[in-house]
């Protein structure tokens, strides 16, 4: 039963190797796997969308500003959840191609953090520089949260083909930031929450980003023994 | 229903009232769920009637009222009051009822009593936050004899001229507008004077964030978040952050409370 398991294991995570999937698998080419980009772009934009929708019919709830920060923090960490599943999915579905769809995950998750971090700048500091800087350095999850963001930005700015090119390894390097500042964004997420002794939302987003993770790690693990 | 009141003019603010809509649906009744609508969408469930309150401890005539005793123990009166959330928001609430003191004064208090514990309604079935965990269950709150015998400290009926909302703390709750709301518990079932400060639900969850004490102050931040200034609710997106007041402005009437009081320490 054991090995069965652990057999059948290796055969999802390396599925690419595993002698007992059928060859007649066809590979998508990077422009198949770029139609779905328009579709996805819109999907994107669902919750952009939905807070036009609610503002417009009085759907904010009594405090809109509160919600709207929140919306805005959980959407930003949702996708970036997703551009991290880019890579598992690649791999389970023996589709490389689906790379070309992670940089408008990542801009999207930049993009809605970007909107966190100004609805906070405004409805909570007042858009006061010293208030911000204030927050920044008092209270330890906001200090987290701007910890995930600094790097988010050196990474938005170089999610382009020119700066790929111009970086060479040091992109696949750089690039490797976002491991930690997803960390960074579920503990951001978890100190919002503590003291306030309700975690199940942050440990489901722990959940997640662990098992992400650890596809990465079984992975590299399993293709080091995997024999050839 | 309706509950009839007559305003009283010495308890009143003269600032717009927070819609009953608001009022009624933006509610940390964790109980329920710690989602500011969960109080609206489940508390519904919650069974008002029949109803009884314990009074209990340190008094010479323990017992235990029933709500309609409750309702016809004093006079109805409207009291416009501030609520500030430990949160950083506010609302400002048209409650009904009276005074806690004339309560406590029915069973007479003894000179051992220091303290006054308010345990609240658990009932797991339709609590769908009890049974989450979240906080050790039943709730309870605690104010100091001299705080609760303070005119200021209400025992709550109702709200906007009707019987409370069960999301708002039906059949009956307290309203304590100098302190931070979560010092006003909600569903009240048991009232127990005591001569030792009890030992509070916010206080055994997080003692560091929450303190016995909770009175509003602009100067002792959360550790998580300032306090010096507060989102009015219903105010609109584009209006400023009102500054907070300390003791939510009432310091004229309690300040001479915490007198000698260092209320950095005692948060």
């Amino acid at each position: 039963m054991a090995s069965r398991w652990r057999r059948f294991t290796r055969a999802w995570i390396l599925s690419s190797t595993s002698s007992s999937v059928p060859a007649r698998h066809a590979a998508w080419t990077a422009r198949r796997v770029a139609r779905f980009k328009p579709p996805l772009f819109l999907l994107c934009l669902y919750p952009l969308a939905r807070w036009f929708w609610l503002g417009f019919s009085g759907g904010l709830g009594a405090n809109p500003p509160e919600f709207l920060i929140r919306s805005s923090g959980v959407w930003g960490l949702v996708a970036l959840l997703l551009t991290l599943a880019v890579t598992p999915l690649r791999r389970m579905l023996r589709q490389p191609a689906l790379v070309g769809l992670r940089r408008m995950l990542g801009l999207f998750a930049f993009f809605y953090t970007c909107l966190h971090l100004a609805a906070w700048a405004l409805w909570e500091r007042g858009l006061s520089p010293a208030a911000m800087w204030d927050d920044v350095i008092e209270r330890t999850f906001v200090t987290v949260g701007m910890l995930a963001f600094v790097p988010m930005l050196a990474l938005a700015f170089t999610s382009t083909r020119g700066w790929m090119r111009r970086l060479g390894r040091g992109w696949q390097m750089l690039h490797c930031s976002i491991y930690i500042i997803a960390a960074l964004s579920v503990w951001h997420f978890w100190l919002v929450r503590a003291g306030k002794n309700d975690f199940l939302e942050p440990y489901a987003y722990m959940a997640v980003l662990a098992a992400l993770l650890l596809f990465r790690l079984g992975y590299r693990v399993l293709r080091q023994h995997a024999t050839p | 229903a309706s509950l009839h009141a007559t305003p009283n003019p010495d308890f009143r603010v003269d600032e717009p009232l927070t819609s009953e809509q608001d009022i009624t649906s933006y509610n940390n009744f964790y109980e329920f769920g710690t989602g500011k609508t969960d109080p609206m969408d489940y508390a519904g469930k919650m069974r008002t009637r029949p109803w009884a309150v314990v009074v209990e401890g340190e008094v010479m005539r323990p017992r235990t009222f029933d709500i309609d005793d409750l309702l016809k123990l004093a006079p109805m009166q409207e009291r416009i009051y501030r609520l500030r959330c430990v949160e950083a928001w506010s609302m400002v609430i048209p409650w009904i009822g009276y005074s806690l003191s004339e309560l406590l004064n029915q069973v007479q208090p003894t000179s051992r009593a220091k303290y006054v514990a308010f345990i609240t309604a658990e009932q797991a079935d339709v609590m769908p936050g009890v049974r989450r965990g979240i906080l050790d269950w039943p709730y309870v709150e605690g104010l100091r004899m001299d705080e609760a015998m303070h005119p200021l400290a209400m025992l709550v009926f109702g709200l906007y001229g009707k019987v409370l909302p069960n999301q708002n703390g039906a059949p009956l709750r307290l309203a304590v507008p100098w302190k931070y709301g979560f010092k006003s518990g909600k569903s009240i079932v048991r009232i127990r004077l005591t001569a030792d400060m009890p030992l509070t639900s916010w206080v055994k969850a997080a003692s560091s964030e929450y303190g016995f004490y909770a009175n509003v102050n602009p100067e002792v931040p959360h550790p998580r978040w300032s306090q010096a200034t507060e989102r009015r609710i219903g105010a609109g997106f584009f209006a400023p952050r009102a500054d907070t007041i300390k003791f939510n402005g009432y310091g004229e009437q309690v300040a001479s409370l915490y007198q000698g009081m260092d209320l950095v320490k005692h948060f």
